[in-house]
């Protein structure tokens, strides 16, 4: 009789939300924005994401089989990772460029500090900003030549291949830049993500889609978006040069890789704080650092420095902000 | 007014369904009953009868021993057939007096004569409860009268009875309020009498309408009484939470409710209280929930302490599915079973059985630091960091960061998504502090 019934310690109950499920909602909520990077830059920016998240898992894989560590394949966990990466990606990068960063990512930023919930870093950026200082050049080549100019043959198969943003008369540079060099852009066409930049980042709606998808899901809540975009905005209308203007301030929220960071990557679990109100002064000092960078910096984007940097300060702020016990008075 | 509530907690399934409908029914026992000595919080009670003797129901059998400690009564008229240790929910064995039930069930004198309450003094008062052998029937057992004996009974100003039944599935204490308000309206007025101060509140969840009704019709118009609505949530009945609920008062684990001017006590304490005082009946029953979706017919029932677990599983029709679990209690907090050959104590309010879908346990995994332990935590602490002292065994740490704090109810471990055992290893480790404390 002693056999048959298990006995273990209470609760006897779990409300069956695994790490598997959490990570299989994460992968879901990307895809929105994952299917208009492909529909927007072509066939080229799918292969960048299949290679990306294969690099990633097959490292993942070998990794933990050679250390004989046991693999969990349901936990999607670099599958995320690898999307992310392929995501932050501009979809005319060479295909073994991918493959670097996902090996990176998963070999030096997240199995060396110990695998799974332990790197310091979030890996996708870390990978992203690897490939930037090695691959300067291919990491920041947004140039798209449309159909007509590529001279391209049959254009249909050029535009299967380079995507809708090589249809005639779309420009291919970035808003941020296009706006840092005085040149204006549609906000509409931000807004939708008809505009040049990595696979992932462009159409603010298709993140927007993944981000409500990830609250009702509960994987996310607002304490870090919120408190990143709030401040980010709060610091432009400070010290931006254009005070209050709606249409700037909506261009710096809708362009560049603020949204897909703000929803995606700042809330890593791992990268950011584990307390409530370390997730909110983490969201602060996000959008103050995103807004320096922005402004006062070279390049015109400074998201993913930024969650790099902050994810750094993640063991002191939540030292600070570790909540008070219940029915503790505040300590000295 | 808005519902009463806390920080933190959750909603589980709450399984009430089962059985919140199902009328008590009483339920005689069979052959033989088995009375542990030690039922309650404090030093176990010393036998005062020997094998061969005759007993009647209501005839104490075992003495209390010292103020912080609990008599033990027998609930059937029979003979002591053994005085020896028995297995007990908690697991272990535990000197218990055996007595066969001769199924007359007659009365030791006096038991059931009605007393007029208003003519009792406090000390009276107090005695009665301490020779009825009540304790706290939530689960922890802490003998009543010391609860009921703080500093200076001016400075209370709630006495609050305990009926949000927040563990899920269990019902009794919810059939009690529909089936006995008026009885437990009586406790809670003789308990108020200790208290001049106090005000009485009846705090139950708010997806009890009909008990909060029944309740209010059984109060009237005494202005001393009223019944507090809380927010359902798991714990909204852990005795921090809920005082916190009600009055706004906090408290930690080196407190008392007193010192925040509370008493607090379960719905069945108080209901024993009055049987107690006014109708001369010591603790001799305690209302049973046998539940789960592994039981054929869940139901409640009124039980005689010393009863066995096998006999209210059959009075619920037996296993109608393949059991993954047996729990003395409920899901969040009750203690698993590996046997039913275990006596109903005073402190036993379910039998629930789990099917082994249910009772499916997850493969721990890494910490992926989701911060849903946190979010959910009640004592606002972090069991992600307790987690990482835990795995040390590093005392020090565990209770700088207020691992004491910790009133394991499980929701940290309930929520997580890598199934780590968080609140299975604070209590580990609660008990290593405790005793190196004891030790100082
Ligand atoms: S709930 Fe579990 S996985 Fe999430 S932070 Fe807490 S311990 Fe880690
Ligand atoms: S078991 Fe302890 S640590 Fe876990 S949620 Fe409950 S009080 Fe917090």
């Amino acid at each position: 009789m002693k056999e048959k019934f298990h006995v273990s310690s209470s609760p006897h109950i779990h409300s069956g939300v695994t790490t598997s499920e959490i990570m299989r909602d994460v992968a879901i909520a990307l895809m929105p924005a994952s299917v208009m990077g492909v529909y927007q830059f072509g066939f080229q920016a799918f292969l960048v994401l299949l290679v990306s998240v294969t690099a990633c898992v097959v490292t993942e894989y070998l990794y933990e089989h050679f250390m004989k560590k046991p693999y969990h394949p349901y936990e999607c966990s670099a599958l995320v990772t690898g999307l992310l990466i392929g995501m932050n990606l501009p979809a005319s990068i060479p295909l073994w460029m991918p493959v670097v960063g996902g090996i990176f990512a998963i070999l030096v930023v997240k199995q060396l500090y110990g695998g799974l919930g332990q790197n310091i870093m979030n890996p996708a950026l870390a990978a992203r900003c690897f490939l930037l200082i090695c691959f300067t050049g291919q990491m920041t080549n947004f140039s798209i030549l449309t159909a007509s100019e590529y001279g391209a043959s049959n254009k249909g198969t050029y535009l299967f291949y380079h995507g809708a943003a090589a249809v005639d008369g779309i420009t291919g540079a970035t808003p941020l830049a296009a706006v840092k060099a005085g040149e204006s852009v549609q906000l509409f066409d931000l807004f939708w993500g008809f505009t040049g930049g990595v696979i992932g980042e462009t159409s603010v709606v298709m993140i927007l889609i993944g981000a409500v998808y990830m609250l009702y899901r509960k994987v996310i809540n607002l304490r870090i978006p919120l408190a990143y975009l709030l401040s980010f905005v709060l610091f432009l209308v400070l010290f931006g040069g254009h005070g209050a203007d709606p249409t700037y301030l909506a261009i710096q929220l809708c362009g560049g890789g603020l949204m897909l960071g703000a929803f995606f990557m700042a809330t890593d679990y791992t990268t950011s704080p584990i307390t409530p109100n370390g997730q909110i002064v983490f969201g602060i000092c996000l959008g103050i650092l995103t807004g320096i960078f922005r402004i006062f910096g070279k390049s015109a984007e400074g998201v993913s420095y930024a969650i790099i940097f902050c994810n750094l300060l993640v063991p002191v702020i939540e030292k600070v902000t570790m909540p008070t016990a219940f029915g503790r008075g505040r300590k000295g | 007014m808005a519902a009463g509530t806390f920080q933190g907690g959750m909603h589980p399934y709450d399984g009430k369904e089962l059985s919140m409908d199902r009328h008590t029914s009483v339920l005689l026992p069979k052959k033989e009953l088995v009375f542990p000595v030690s039922q309650h919080i404090g030093a176990p009670a010393v036998p005062v009868v020997s094998v061969g003797d005759t007993v009647l129901a209501g005839q104490k059998l075992a003495q209390a021993t010292g103020y912080v400690s609990s008599c033990v009564i027998s609930s059937v008229s029979g003979t002591v057939k053994a005085v020896e240790p028995r297995l007990t929910a908690t697991g272990g064995k535990v000197l218990s007096i055996v007595v066969e039930n001769d199924g007359e069930y007659r009365m030791a004198q006096g038991i059931g004569e009605l007393r007029d309450v208003s003519r009792l003094s406090k000390e009276e008062i107090r005695k009665i409860i301490q020779e009825a052998g009540i304790v706290g029937m939530g689960g922890a057992g802490f003998p009543t009268h010391v609860k009921l004996t703080p500093k200076e009974d001016t400075a209370i100003d709630y006495v609050i009875v305990n009926g949000s039944e927040c563990e899920p599935y269990l019902t009794s204490d919810y059939r009690m309020m529909l089936e006995e308000p008026k009885r437990l309206i009586a406790g809670l007025k003789i308990v108020l009498k200790l208290f001049e101060r106090a005000e009485g509140i009846i705090a139950v969840e708010d997806n009890k309408p009909e008990a909060i009704a029944k309740v209010k019709e059984a109060i009237g118009t005494d202005s001393r009484i009223s019944v507090r609505q809380l927010k359902t949530k798991y714990p909204q009945g852990s005795e921090r939470q809920l005082i916190y609920a009600v009055t706004g008062r906090k408290i930690n684990s080196s407190m008392l409710p007193s010192d925040a001017g509370c008493i607090v006590n379960n719905v069945d304490t108080i209901l024993s209280v009055g049987l107690a005082v006014a109708e001369s009946t010591p603790l001799m029953r305690r209302v049973v929930t046998v539940t789960g979706n592994a039981i054929k017919e869940p139901g409640n029932f009124i039980v005689k302490t010393g009863s066995s677990y096998q006999e209210l599983l059959e009075a619920a029709g037996g296993f109608c599915a393949p059991v993954g679990k047996m729990i003395s209690g409920g899901p969040m907090m009750g203690q698993a079973l590996y046997s039913l050959d275990i006596p109903v104590t005073k402190v036993s309010s379910a039998l629930l059985v789990l099917t082994q879908e249910e009772a499916r346990q997850l493969e721990p995994g890494a910490c992926i630091r989701c911060g849903r332990c946190v979010s959910v935590c009640p004592g606002r602490i972090v069991p992600q960091k307790l987690m990482e002292y835990a795995q040390r065994f590093d005392t020090k740490g565990f209770e700088k960061i207020d691992g004491m704090e910790c009133c394991e109810c499980g929701c940290c471990t309930y929520v997580c998504p890598a199934g780590r055992k968080l609140t299975q290893s604070f209590k580990q480790m609660r008990r290593q502090v405790q005793e190196e404390r004891r030790k100082k």
